[in-house]
């Protein structure tokens, strides 16, 4: 089977069939829910059942309805942290590494400083001070996620600028906004493509976490790592209720994974351990 | 019979992983004692065909079928153990680029006794008083402590001769030479030829030489073999291939070198009108003087070459003329208005006129446009011109390169070399200029396309009246399409005259060195050469 | 090579500055008033006096940065806001106890994970590397916590051979610590190796790319002499890289395993106080964490310079 012109391996193709039913789920969710998204129609830690194919929550809603809730939220939140922080890593790190001088230095210092600190322990310092709303998350996960986009597209950017071609445009007398977008950015979407669907993974994850902490998004939305958070308890009883929220944040990363590194193994060239002696 | 045959290759085909035939079914002997010189363009397969003579095929590579003979034992019908141990032993490798062939963390005295070693011929010792021996042979300086250095602390060429102390270190039957002097400068690659040459004689080794230059092989190698496109062409003793080729495509390729003499430059071109001045220009690179005080001028229609080595400073001139360097000092004088030194200050119309075509065509051009998107951007950009008279005037530019028209939508990844060349310079050529600089346009390009390159400029020189500076290290070129030539050493100009002069009456020391250093396309050159250095020295 | 070193030291030092300046920007001046930022919409007007008052909010910033700066160099990084115990006391312990989860950790999964890695470049393209490809692809697909969850299961519902909660506590013996803390590190372990196992990987076959690798094959040297004696001393350097900058998601994963295990380190301390609003010992965590990190940096860095050749031999 191929996609775009390549064949497609069937890890890959299990990856973006899985990818694929997340997302139309999270597009429809309201409509193909079983049930609303806070309506209680059972006991607590109710065992899986015709009705509830997933069982009860803790506080007996229907597991697959707040799974579905759940992975809307969470993926809807990962995926605008993952565009915003593009928008911003991609626009200083070509014009940082276009334009050089001390619009370069500034960046990468202010960056290194940033880098410096991990960045779960970031976030944490930003959300203990400003509090854990939506829009806090996304700005401040965004802006740190950025940093690393940021050191991608100035990579990039750098081993393009030196490319005759591109100076060929400077010569000509081309403006800053052409060289970037019409010189320097086609050749660098391949690699920022792959970078994006792990970034996605990386933040998505890291949106699950903090809520598993209870310091990402809060009650009464539903989000799958905060519905871990809620059902952990049910893991001393041998109940498996934290456990679902959890494989589906697992599914869905191990997915995006796949397609992910199905990308990058187009490109690659067999490395000199493969030679025949 | 076969005995005779140190090496005998026979039926060796080679196959990509996707099944592409690399090398289709290639036959090879070779003597003891002789050299063989494989030669052809880029993508013939002689560095493939150099490599299978060891059993040894690169990654995405795969030797399909044949027997390699080696000392009358079918090499490639061993396992792999038998085969490692002739490699290195019996037949060793000299690579094209010393400094990426050489391990960055262990001295070189490790690395060139590390095969005796490894085959147990010699102990470490013994290995090391070789080593020295052989770095006496290649008069590599201070041969005692040569050894403990380590490669980023010695020169290019001092590299190139420590592999091939390395490759002979075990003595082996037959050298694979890799081309082994096309990375370096024309007068350093007179002194490798003629240490490489001694060596081969000295120890009686046999050696396949494998090049693109037939005026190189040609002083080393006993018998030539053409190839092309993986098949072989032809096959012949030296001066029969050199002086009587049977084959059409040899003749071309022994045309492109031998005939520079005869190919001079249109004189007829060349109007009084001066279009460029530089007059007493210096330039640094921080506190390093890289030109120092050059004077030039540039008459309508006419080429002048600037020719030297690496570090000259001639692309350092280039990049003066487009404005992307600044010079400390100096007039320059452009269509009798002073050109404003810096890139930025300069008018788009002043930009226009002077346009510039690179060395490698595969970074000059934006590998993810259209050739309508890249030629007609100039169109556009200059001109103002609107869609229907990009395309027009984008037409008109292919037929004045001689490329199809229906390739305006194709992408550079589709074309040759040849025609990526033919695009920058139908780019160059949308903005109308008056000056077009030539920075090397066709070192990186194989000798028979080289020379169409040559022969487009020249008529396009002719139906357009243009003015060209050509930047180059490659004296052939020089002869074929200058007018005028300057020759730059260490940032000045030796000699500045009509290149007839230059050539015929060389006065300046340098220049008659950079003459004399070419190799010709004549089976004694190199001899006649180390006999004249030997009766200098005496 | 030694200027190269200290410059390195000192660009640590300089680092370090920044980025406690960065942390008091973010937790004292980012948020305008600090006071309603922190307690929220509905904090009466005495509440926020109360509050100015205790974190000095009324000294102009750069001398508060100054005073806490110089304080922290001297061991004493203030009070908790929410329960007024001194902060040093509280951290100090659970730092040791971080660390040495981390540690054990580490101690694990960097031979295991670089050695594999290695392995798994030397067979590049067998089906053991593919298998390895693929499961440590799923390793770090998946969240800590769910892996940690797993364990437990297993390891402490099924088999019950470890216990689900780490009780760690001051006076316990080092053997009775380490059987404690088995499953929380097996679980760091898991994350950090596989990630570092895909990084060694790939840095090794970048050097095997390399000329002179081939070279070496051309002069008969066999396979495992070409990986040992030409690939390896050249991989050191990205693969020091690899080990430091995995070192960062431990620190990562440390904070999330913590509270799966409720171990009681400096993850938990920080994320408890961030729940709390408890700015002081926020900063205080924070500066400790980047501390840490910014060390581990740096030491990295300069285990790359001492590895380089051409910096060991100068013209």
């Amino acid at each position: 089977m191929k996609l775009f012109g390549h064949k497609l391996t069937a890890s890959a193709a299990f990856g973006l069939a899985v990818v694929g039913i997340f997302i139309l789920v999270s597009l429809f969710t309201p409509w193909i829910a079983p049930y609303s998204e806070s309506a209680n129609v059972g006991g607590t830690w109710d065992e899986p059942s015709a009705k509830m194919l997933f069982g009860a929550d803790q506080i007996g809603r229907d597991m697959l309805t707040r799974m579905m809730y759940g992975s809307r939220m969470t993926i809807g939140v990962a995926l605008a942290i993952t565009t915003l922080s593009f928008l911003i890593g991609i626009l200083t790190g070509l014009v940082s590494a276009v334009v050089g001088g001390w619009v370069d230095v500034f960046f990468t210092r202010l960056v290194d400083v940033m880098l410096s600190i991990p960045s779960l322990i970031f976030a944490l310092i930003i959300l203990g001070v400003f509090g854990s709303s939506i829009p806090v998350l996304i700005m401040t996960i965004a802006v740190l996620d950025s940093t690393r986009v940021f050191r991608l597209s100035r990579a990039l950017g750098m081993n393009l600028t030196v490319m005759e071609y591109v100076e060929a445009a400077r010569l000509r007398g081309e403006g800053l906004w052409w060289v970037i977008t019409r010189e320097i950015l086609p050749n660098a979407w391949a690699p920022l493509v792959s970078e994006f669907g792990l970034r996605f993974c990386f933040n998505f994850l890291f949106i699950a976490g903090l809520s598993f902490l209870g310091l990402g998004i809060q009650p009464p939305y539903a989000d799958l790592g905060g519905m871990v958070r809620e059902n952990a308890a049910a893991i001393n009883f041998g109940m498996m209720a934290p456990i679902y929220p959890a494989t589906a944040i697992a599914l869905l990363t191990v997915s995006v994974n796949l397609v992910v590194d199905w990308m990058l193994s187009i490109d690659a060239r067999p490395s000199g351990a493969q030679a025949e002696l | 019979m076969d005995e005779q045959f140190i090496l005998n290759i026979k039926g060796l085909r080679l196959e990509s992983v996707a099944g592409n035939v690399i090398v289709d079914n290639v036959d090879l002997q070779l003597r003891k004692g002789e050299v063989l010189g494989l030669i052809g363009e880029s993508g013939a397969g002689k560095s493939t065909i150099g490599l299978s003579s060891m059993v040894y095929a690169r990654a995405g590579l795969h030797i399909a079928g044949g027997e390699v003979i080696l000392g009358g034992v079918n090499i490639r019908a061993l396992d792999t153990e038998g085969r490692r141990q002739m490699r290195g032993k019996r037949i060793a490798y000299i690579a094209q680029s010393a400094a990426a062939a050489f391990n960055p963390a262990h001295s070189l005295m490790d690395q060139v006794c590390e095969a005796p070693v490894l085959h147990k011929l010699m102990t470490r010792p013994e290995a090391e008083i070789w080593a020295c021996e052989l770095f006496t042979a290649l008069d590599l300086p201070d041969p005692q402590n040569f050894g403990k250095r380590y490669p980023h602390q010695v020169s290019g060429g001092q590299l190139q001769r420590a592999m091939a102390a390395m490759a002979m270190s075990c003595r082996p039957d037959v050298l694979v030479l890799d081309e082994p002097t096309t990375a370096l400068d024309v007068t350093t690659q007179i002194e490798v030829l003629i240490l490489l040459k001694s060596l081969i004689r000295q120890y009686h080794t046999a050696a396949l030489y494998i090049t693109h230059d037939l005026a190189v092989v040609a002083q080393v190698a006993d018998r030539i073999k053409v190839l092309r496109h993986g098949k072989e062409v032809e096959e012949g003793l030296t001066p029969q291939i050199l002086h009587h080729a049977n084959q059409d495509y040899t003749a071309r390729l022994v045309a492109v070198r031998g005939a520079a003499a005869s190919e001079r430059a249109v004189a007829a071109t060349v109007k009084p009108e001066t279009v460029l001045s530089i007059k007493d220009c210096h330039a640094y690179y921080g506190d390093f003087h890289v030109v120092r005080g050059v004077s030039l001028d540039v008459k309508r229609g006419e080429t002048v070459a600037v020719v030297g080595e690496s570090g000259s400073g001639k692309s350092t001139l280039a990049r003066i003329i487009t404005g992307l360097l600044m010079p400390r000092s100096g007039e320059i004088v452009f269509q009798n208005k002073a050109l404003p030194p810096a890139l930025n200050s300069r008018s788009k119309e002043l930009k226009r006129t002077i346009q510039l075509v690179y060395q490698i065509p595969d970074v000059a051009i934006n590998p993810r446009q259209s050739l309508l998107d890249i030629i007609g951007r100039p169109v556009e950009f200059y001109f103002g011109a609107g869609r229907a008279a990009v395309l027009a005037r984008a037409k008109e530019l292919m037929a004045l390169v001689e490329l199809p028209e229906d390739f305006l939508q194709r992408r550079p990844g589709q074309l040759s070399g040849g025609q990526k060349q033919r695009v920058c310079i139908a780019r160059a050529l949308a903005a109308k200029p008056d000056l077009i600089i030539l920075d090397e346009p066709t070192s990186a390009l194989d000798p028979l396309v080289a020379e169409e390159i040559l022969t487009l400029l020249r008529k396009l020189q002719r139906e357009l009246g243009l003015s060209y500076v050509l930047i180059t290290h490659d004296l052939d070129v020089v002869h074929r399409i200058a007018h005028r030539t300057a020759v730059m050493l260490q940032g000045q100009f030796v000699a500045f005259d009509e290149t007839d002069k230059i050539f015929d009456h060389p006065e300046h020391p340098y220049t008659q060195k950079l003459i004399t250093a070419v190799p010709e396309m004549r089976v004694d050159w190199l001899d006649e050469v180390m006999a004249k250095r030997h009766a200098a020295a005496a | 090579m030694a200027k190269l070193i200290v410059n390195r030291l000192l660009l640590g030092i300089l680092t370090l500055f920044a980025v406690s300046v960065l942390i008091f920007v973010c937790t004292q001046i980012l948020p305008g008033d600090v006071a309603s930022a922190v307690l929220g919409q509905g904090a009466t007007p005495e509440a926020l006096v109360v509050f100015r008052r205790e974190l000095g909010l009324d000294i102009p910033a750069h001398i508060r940065y100054w005073n806490w700066l110089v304080g922290a160099l001297h061991g004493d990084l203030g009070v908790a806001l929410t329960n007024k115990r001194v902060i040093i006391n509280d951290l100090l312990p659970r730092l040791r106890n971080t660390l040495f989860l981390a540690g054990y950790a580490a101690l694990i999964a960097i031979p295991l994970s670089v050695g594999l890695g290695v392995l798994s470049a030397i067979n590049e393209g067998k089906w053991s590397d593919r298998l390895a490809n693929v499961v440590t692809l799923i390793a770090i697909s998946l969240p800590e916590f769910f892996i940690a969850y797993l364990l437990i299961i297993f390891f402490a519902v099924n088999v019950q051979w470890f216990p689900s909660l780490a009780m760690v506590s001051n006076g316990m013996g080092f053997g009775e610590r380490v059987f404690q803390t088995t499953l929380p590190a097996l679980t760091l372990t898991l994350l950090v190796a596989a990630h570092m196992l895909r990084m060694t990987r790939s840095s090794v076959l970048s050097v095997m790319s390399k000329p002179y690798i081939e070279v070496a094959f051309l002069k008969g040297a066999p396979r495992r002499r070409v990986i040992v004696r030409h690939a390896l001393p050249n991989a050191a350097a990205p693969i020091i890289t690899v080990i430091a900058l995995n070192m960062a998601y431990l620190v990562v994963g440390v904070v999330v395993i913590e509270a799966v295990f409720v171990y009681p380190g400096l993850g938990q301390y920080m994320v408890d106080a961030v729940s709390k609003r408890d700015v002081p010992v926020i900063q205080a965590c924070g500066l400790t964490f980047a501390t840490v990190f910014v060390m581990l940096n740096t030491l990295a860095d300069i285990l790359v310079i001492l590895v380089n050749p051409r910096l060991r031999h100068q013209r």
